[in-house]
Protein backbone atom coordinates (compact mmCIF):
# COMPACT_ATOMS: atom_id res chain seq x y z
CA UNK A 1 0.00 0.00 0.00
CA UNK A 2 1.27 3.48 -0.78
CA UNK A 3 1.56 6.06 2.01
CA UNK A 4 -0.87 8.19 0.00
CA UNK A 5 -3.54 5.50 0.44
CA UNK A 6 -2.89 5.39 4.19
CA UNK A 7 -3.44 9.13 4.33
CA UNK A 8 -6.72 8.79 2.42
CA UNK A 9 -8.03 5.80 4.40
CA UNK A 10 -7.35 7.55 7.70
CA UNK A 11 -8.42 10.97 6.49
CA UNK A 12 -5.06 12.07 7.85
CA UNK A 13 -3.22 15.35 7.72
CA UNK A 14 0.36 15.34 6.40
CA UNK A 15 2.65 16.80 9.04
CA UNK A 16 5.81 16.35 7.00
CA UNK A 17 7.27 14.31 4.17
CA UNK A 18 4.80 15.07 1.36
CA UNK A 19 7.57 14.23 -1.16
CA UNK A 20 7.45 10.59 -0.11
CA UNK A 21 3.74 9.80 -0.37
CA UNK A 22 4.27 7.35 -3.21
CA UNK A 23 6.51 5.06 -1.18
CA UNK A 24 5.22 1.55 -0.59
CA UNK A 25 4.68 0.09 2.86
CA UNK A 26 4.26 -3.64 3.40
CA UNK A 27 3.30 -3.93 7.04
CA UNK A 28 2.14 -1.95 10.04
CA UNK A 29 2.52 -1.93 13.78
CA UNK A 30 0.18 -0.21 16.24
CA UNK A 31 1.60 0.37 19.72
CA UNK A 32 2.39 2.90 22.41
CA UNK A 33 5.14 0.65 23.80
CA UNK A 34 8.30 1.26 21.82
CA UNK A 35 10.03 -1.88 23.08
CA UNK A 36 7.18 -3.93 21.65
CA UNK A 37 7.71 -2.20 18.33
CA UNK A 38 11.43 -2.96 18.54
CA UNK A 39 10.72 -6.64 19.17
CA UNK A 40 9.32 -7.30 15.73
CA UNK A 41 11.26 -6.26 12.67
CA UNK A 42 9.13 -5.82 9.60
CA UNK A 43 10.07 -4.54 6.22
CA UNK A 44 9.14 -1.02 5.20
CA UNK A 45 6.57 -0.62 7.90
CA UNK A 46 4.32 2.12 9.17
CA UNK A 47 4.01 2.81 12.90
CA UNK A 48 0.67 3.86 14.39
CA UNK A 49 0.95 5.37 17.86
CA UNK A 50 -0.65 7.71 20.35
CA UNK A 51 2.68 8.40 22.01
CA UNK A 52 4.44 11.71 21.42
CA UNK A 53 8.13 12.02 22.25
CA UNK A 54 11.39 11.98 20.32
CA UNK A 55 12.00 8.30 21.10
CA UNK A 56 9.03 7.42 18.88
CA UNK A 57 10.88 8.80 15.85
CA UNK A 58 14.18 7.24 17.02
CA UNK A 59 12.48 3.86 17.36
CA UNK A 60 11.08 4.17 13.84
CA UNK A 61 14.52 5.23 12.62
CA UNK A 62 16.16 2.16 14.17
CA UNK A 63 13.55 -0.04 12.50
CA UNK A 64 13.95 1.67 9.10
CA UNK A 65 10.26 2.58 9.20
CA UNK A 66 9.08 4.97 6.54
CA UNK A 67 5.95 6.50 8.06
CA UNK A 68 4.48 7.28 11.49
CA UNK A 69 0.77 7.92 12.01
CA UNK A 70 -0.21 9.75 15.18
CA UNK A 71 -3.70 8.75 16.26
CA UNK A 72 -6.22 10.76 18.31
CA UNK A 73 -4.93 14.01 16.77
CA UNK A 74 -1.68 13.87 18.70
CA UNK A 75 0.70 16.58 17.51
CA UNK A 76 4.41 15.77 17.15
CA UNK A 77 6.92 18.30 18.52
CA UNK A 78 9.28 20.38 16.36
CA UNK A 79 12.19 18.20 17.48
CA UNK A 80 10.34 15.10 16.25
CA UNK A 81 9.62 16.83 12.96
CA UNK A 82 13.28 17.68 12.48
CA UNK A 83 14.32 14.10 13.24
CA UNK A 84 11.72 12.73 10.84
CA UNK A 85 12.80 15.07 8.05
CA UNK A 86 16.43 14.07 8.55
CA UNK A 87 15.39 10.48 7.96
CA UNK A 88 13.01 11.08 5.03
CA UNK A 89 10.07 9.86 7.08
CA UNK A 90 6.45 10.78 6.53
CA UNK A 91 4.52 11.93 9.60
CA UNK A 92 0.74 11.83 9.48
CA UNK A 93 -1.90 12.67 12.07
CA UNK A 94 -5.44 11.42 12.18
CA UNK A 95 -8.46 12.08 14.39
CA UNK A 96 -9.21 8.37 14.44
CA UNK A 97 -8.44 6.26 17.49
CA UNK A 98 -5.86 3.49 17.39
CA UNK A 99 -8.38 0.64 17.03
CA UNK A 100 -10.23 2.22 14.17
CA UNK A 101 -7.07 3.41 12.39
CA UNK A 102 -5.51 -0.06 12.50
CA UNK A 103 -8.80 -1.62 11.42
CA UNK A 104 -9.13 0.69 8.42
CA UNK A 105 -5.62 -0.12 7.20
CA UNK A 106 -6.06 -3.85 7.72
CA UNK A 107 -9.41 -3.85 5.94
CA UNK A 108 -7.81 -1.73 3.21
CA UNK A 109 -5.35 -4.53 2.47
CA UNK A 110 -2.32 -3.74 4.63
CA UNK A 111 -2.09 -7.14 6.28
CA UNK A 112 1.60 -7.99 5.76
CA UNK A 113 3.27 -9.25 8.87
CA UNK A 114 6.59 -10.44 7.59
CA UNK A 115 9.23 -10.87 10.30
CA UNK A 116 12.72 -10.53 8.94
CA UNK A 117 14.80 -11.94 11.77
CA UNK B 1 41.70 -12.98 17.72
CA UNK B 2 42.33 -10.44 14.97
CA UNK B 3 42.24 -6.75 15.81
CA UNK B 4 39.14 -4.65 15.32
CA UNK B 5 39.07 -2.88 11.97
CA UNK B 6 37.06 0.06 13.27
CA UNK B 7 36.31 1.08 16.85
CA UNK B 8 33.72 3.60 17.97
CA UNK B 9 33.38 5.03 21.46
CA UNK B 10 30.44 6.90 22.99
CA UNK B 11 29.52 8.41 26.35
CA UNK B 12 25.85 7.94 27.09
CA UNK B 13 24.34 10.89 28.96
CA UNK B 14 22.22 9.61 31.81
CA UNK B 15 20.43 12.88 32.49
CA UNK B 16 18.55 13.31 29.27
CA UNK B 17 16.00 10.77 28.07
CA UNK B 18 15.25 12.89 24.99
CA UNK B 19 18.75 12.49 23.61
CA UNK B 20 18.98 8.76 24.41
CA UNK B 21 19.66 6.86 21.23
CA UNK B 22 22.12 9.35 19.75
CA UNK B 23 25.01 6.88 19.98
CA UNK B 24 22.93 4.26 18.18
CA UNK B 25 22.11 6.76 15.44
CA UNK B 26 25.84 7.42 14.99
CA UNK B 27 26.60 3.69 14.89
CA UNK B 28 23.92 3.22 12.28
CA UNK B 29 25.45 5.94 10.11
CA UNK B 30 28.99 4.58 10.50
CA UNK B 31 27.95 1.03 9.61
CA UNK B 32 26.10 2.32 6.56
CA UNK B 33 29.26 4.13 5.41
CA UNK B 34 31.20 0.89 5.81
CA UNK B 35 28.79 -0.84 3.44
CA UNK B 36 27.41 -3.31 6.03
CA UNK B 37 24.10 -4.94 5.00
CA UNK B 38 20.86 -3.26 6.16
CA UNK B 39 19.74 -6.35 8.07
CA UNK B 40 22.95 -6.43 10.14
CA UNK B 41 22.80 -2.67 10.68
CA UNK B 42 19.27 -3.01 12.00
CA UNK B 43 20.24 -5.79 14.43
CA UNK B 44 23.22 -3.87 15.78
CA UNK B 45 21.43 -0.55 16.08
CA UNK B 46 18.32 -1.96 17.79
CA UNK B 47 20.43 -3.95 20.30
CA UNK B 48 22.54 -0.89 21.00
CA UNK B 49 19.51 1.42 21.23
CA UNK B 50 17.83 -0.81 23.83
CA UNK B 51 21.13 -0.91 25.73
CA UNK B 52 21.45 2.83 25.61
CA UNK B 53 17.88 3.33 26.82
CA UNK B 54 18.57 0.88 29.68
CA UNK B 55 21.66 2.81 30.73
CA UNK B 56 19.67 6.06 30.80
CA UNK B 57 16.69 4.58 32.67
CA UNK B 58 18.55 2.47 35.22
CA UNK B 59 22.16 3.51 35.52
CA UNK B 60 22.49 7.27 35.01
CA UNK B 61 24.33 6.74 31.74
CA UNK B 62 27.53 4.93 30.88
CA UNK B 63 29.99 4.09 28.15
CA UNK B 64 29.38 2.30 24.88
CA UNK B 65 31.96 0.84 22.52
CA UNK B 66 31.38 -0.72 19.14
CA UNK B 67 34.18 -2.80 17.65
CA UNK B 68 33.95 -3.92 14.07
CA UNK B 69 35.97 -7.01 13.17
CA UNK B 70 36.36 -8.86 9.87
CA UNK B 71 33.67 -11.41 10.76
CA UNK B 72 31.60 -9.86 13.55
CA UNK B 73 30.57 -6.68 15.35
CA UNK B 74 30.96 -6.40 19.10
CA UNK B 75 28.97 -3.98 21.26
CA UNK B 76 30.26 -3.28 24.78
CA UNK B 77 28.11 -1.42 27.29
CA UNK B 78 29.50 -0.42 30.67
CA UNK B 79 27.73 1.44 33.44
CA UNK B 80 28.22 2.18 37.12
CA UNK B 81 24.56 1.85 38.02
CA UNK B 82 22.93 -0.24 40.74
CA UNK B 83 23.49 -3.56 38.95
CA UNK B 84 20.92 -6.25 38.12
CA UNK B 85 19.81 -8.30 41.14
CA UNK B 86 18.45 -11.24 39.18
CA UNK B 87 19.69 -11.54 35.61
CA UNK B 88 17.51 -14.59 34.90
CA UNK B 89 14.38 -12.64 35.83
CA UNK B 90 15.56 -9.54 33.93
CA UNK B 91 15.93 -11.64 30.77
CA UNK B 92 12.24 -12.61 30.88
CA UNK B 93 9.97 -10.66 28.57
CA UNK B 94 7.68 -8.38 30.52
CA UNK B 95 9.78 -8.23 33.70
CA UNK B 96 10.89 -4.70 34.53
CA UNK B 97 11.90 -2.46 37.41
CA UNK B 98 11.45 0.74 35.39
CA UNK B 99 9.44 3.52 37.11
CA UNK B 100 6.02 4.60 35.83
CA UNK B 101 7.29 7.84 34.28
CA UNK B 102 9.48 5.77 31.95
CA UNK B 103 6.52 3.55 31.02
CA UNK B 104 4.54 6.61 30.04
CA UNK B 105 7.36 7.41 27.59
CA UNK B 106 6.93 4.07 25.85
CA UNK B 107 9.69 2.08 27.50
CA UNK B 108 10.06 -0.08 30.60
CA UNK B 109 7.89 -2.90 29.22
CA UNK B 110 10.49 -5.47 30.17
CA UNK B 111 11.54 -6.04 26.58
CA UNK B 112 14.93 -4.31 26.57
CA UNK B 113 17.28 -7.15 27.54
CA UNK B 114 15.21 -9.82 25.68
CA UNK B 115 15.33 -7.63 22.56
CA UNK B 116 19.10 -7.26 22.89
CA UNK B 117 19.40 -11.04 23.04
CA UNK B 118 16.93 -11.49 20.16
CA UNK B 119 18.95 -9.36 17.75
CA UNK B 120 22.44 -10.55 18.62
CA UNK B 121 24.22 -13.88 18.12
CA UNK B 122 25.88 -13.81 21.52
CA UNK B 123 25.22 -11.84 24.68
CA UNK B 124 27.01 -11.88 28.03
CA UNK B 125 25.93 -9.93 31.11
CA UNK B 126 28.20 -9.33 34.03
CA UNK B 127 26.56 -7.39 36.82
CA UNK B 128 27.61 -6.62 40.38
CA UNK B 129 25.09 -5.05 42.77
CA UNK B 130 26.15 -1.55 43.73
CA UNK B 131 28.96 -1.50 41.17
CA UNK B 132 27.49 -1.70 37.71
CA UNK B 133 26.67 -3.77 34.68
CA UNK B 134 28.84 -4.82 31.75
CA UNK B 135 27.27 -6.26 28.65
CA UNK B 136 29.02 -7.68 25.61
CA UNK B 137 26.98 -8.52 22.50
CA UNK B 138 28.17 -9.97 19.22
CA UNK B 139 26.55 -9.92 15.82
CA UNK B 140 28.11 -12.16 13.19
CA UNK B 141 28.74 -10.69 9.76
Amino acid sequence: MKIRQIQELLDAEIVCGDDHLDREVYSACGSDMMSDVLAYVKDQAVLLTGLVNTQVVRTAEMMDMVCIVFVRSKVPTQEMLDLAKENDMVLLKTKKRMYEACGKLYAGGLVGNKTAK
Amino acid sequence: MSEAVVTLHFSVDGEDFTSAGQASVQVKKSLRQLGISPEIIRKVSIAMYEGEINMVIHAGGGEADVLIYEDHIEIRLDDHGPGIANIEMAMQEGWSTAPDNIRSLGFGAGMGLPNMKRYTDEMKINSVLGEGTHIVMKVNL
